[in-house]
């Protein structure tokens, strides 16, 4: 795994307007496309915003559209299901892993958080339709079809790049400040 | 407490602290063998330790769903906190789960 960390983060309370403020800093993540680390993405993503203070709600947000497109990288881009064999069986994890790497990009700037998730494996060959809400080409892995609803439903925007043969990005952003009155509410 | 328990006529499956992919399989097939062993109709899963799931959870319930729903069985939700509440909202599952 190489990880690249952009400037240093501030730390304290007046962060959240820091950002706001145009200051930036960026993060790259390069890692193994298997499913153990799906919840280790979700996990560092949230770790780079978290000096931000965001609502729990943001945190479960961002955390939610990272590993679906993790996940999607993993099992559609590189065909990795861990745990599942062709008819959608169980079986032993070490018989699945092909070699393939997943790459994040996140930046954060003016108070936007930018994720950039792409993977170099075989692509989409209809975009529009594999976004449709339940489209999904592999209903014997009970995939529900939802990935990319989420990603939208949970992000502020959504932009997906792919090459059948070549790979596919995901690049999707969310501004950082939305929430933050709204929960402490509660 | 067991991940999968019966109770009465229904599967009791209790859901681990993250629900995705990586962890989907597991629960999917636990969760069949069970039905298939007991006979039972209805199952519940319990969220009360799960604090994240994304759509990989949505495909677990619709799974169990089309295996119990042709003989009369129903789906349920215990223990689901907000996220959960909105994730299984959002994804229109809400429809076939009752939220209890
Ligand atoms: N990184 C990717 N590489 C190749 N195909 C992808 C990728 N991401 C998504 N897809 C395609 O888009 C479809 C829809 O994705 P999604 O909405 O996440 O649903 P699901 O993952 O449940 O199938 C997938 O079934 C797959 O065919
Ligand atoms: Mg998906």
């Amino acid at each position: 795994m190489t990880v690249k960390q952009g400037s240093a983060a501030v730390c304290g309370k007046r962060n959240r307007d820091a950002a706001k403020g145009g200051e930036r800093n960026e993060m790259e993540l390069c890692f193994d496309a298997v499913s153990s680390n799906e919840s280790f993405a979700r996990v560092a993503v949230a770790a780079f915003v978290s000096h931000l203070d965001p609502t729990l709600e943001e945190l479960a947000d961002i955390k939610t559209a990272v590993s679906e497109a993790v996940t999607n990288a993993i099992i559609h881009g590189y065909e990795n299901f861990y745990g599942y064999g062709r008819h959608g069986e169980l079986r032993p994890a070490y018989l699945t892993v092909h070699p393939g790497k997943v790459r994040i990009r996140c930046v954060l700037e003016g108070g936007v958080l930018h994720i950039e998730v792409s993977d170099r494996g075989k692509g989409i060959e209809d975009i529009d339709r594999a976004m449709e809400p339940l489209f999904t080409t592999r209903p014997e892995l009970e995939r529900s079809g939802m990935g990319f609803a989420f990603m939208e439903a949970f992000m502020d925007d959504l932009e997906v790049e792919s090459e059948p043969g070549r790979g596919t990005t995901v690049r999707m952003s969310k501004k950082m400040d939305a929430g933050a009155w709204i929960d402490s509410e509660e | 407490m067991e991940e999968f328990q019966i109770v009465d006529n229904c599967l009791m499956v209790r859901l681990p602290e993250e629900v995705d992919h990586h962890k989907a399989a597991y629960i999917s097939a636990g969760a069949d063998r069970m039905l298939l062993q007991e006979q039972v109709q209805h199952v519940v899963f319990d969220f009360e330790d799960t604090r994240f799931m994304d759509s990989s959870g949505i495909g677990i319930i619709m799974g169990r769903y089309k295996k119990i729903a042709c003989f009369g069985g129903r789906v349920f939700a215990i223990h689901a906190d907000r996220q959960i509440r909105r994730i299984l909202t959002i994804s229109g599952i809400s429809k076939i789960v009752e939220i209890v």
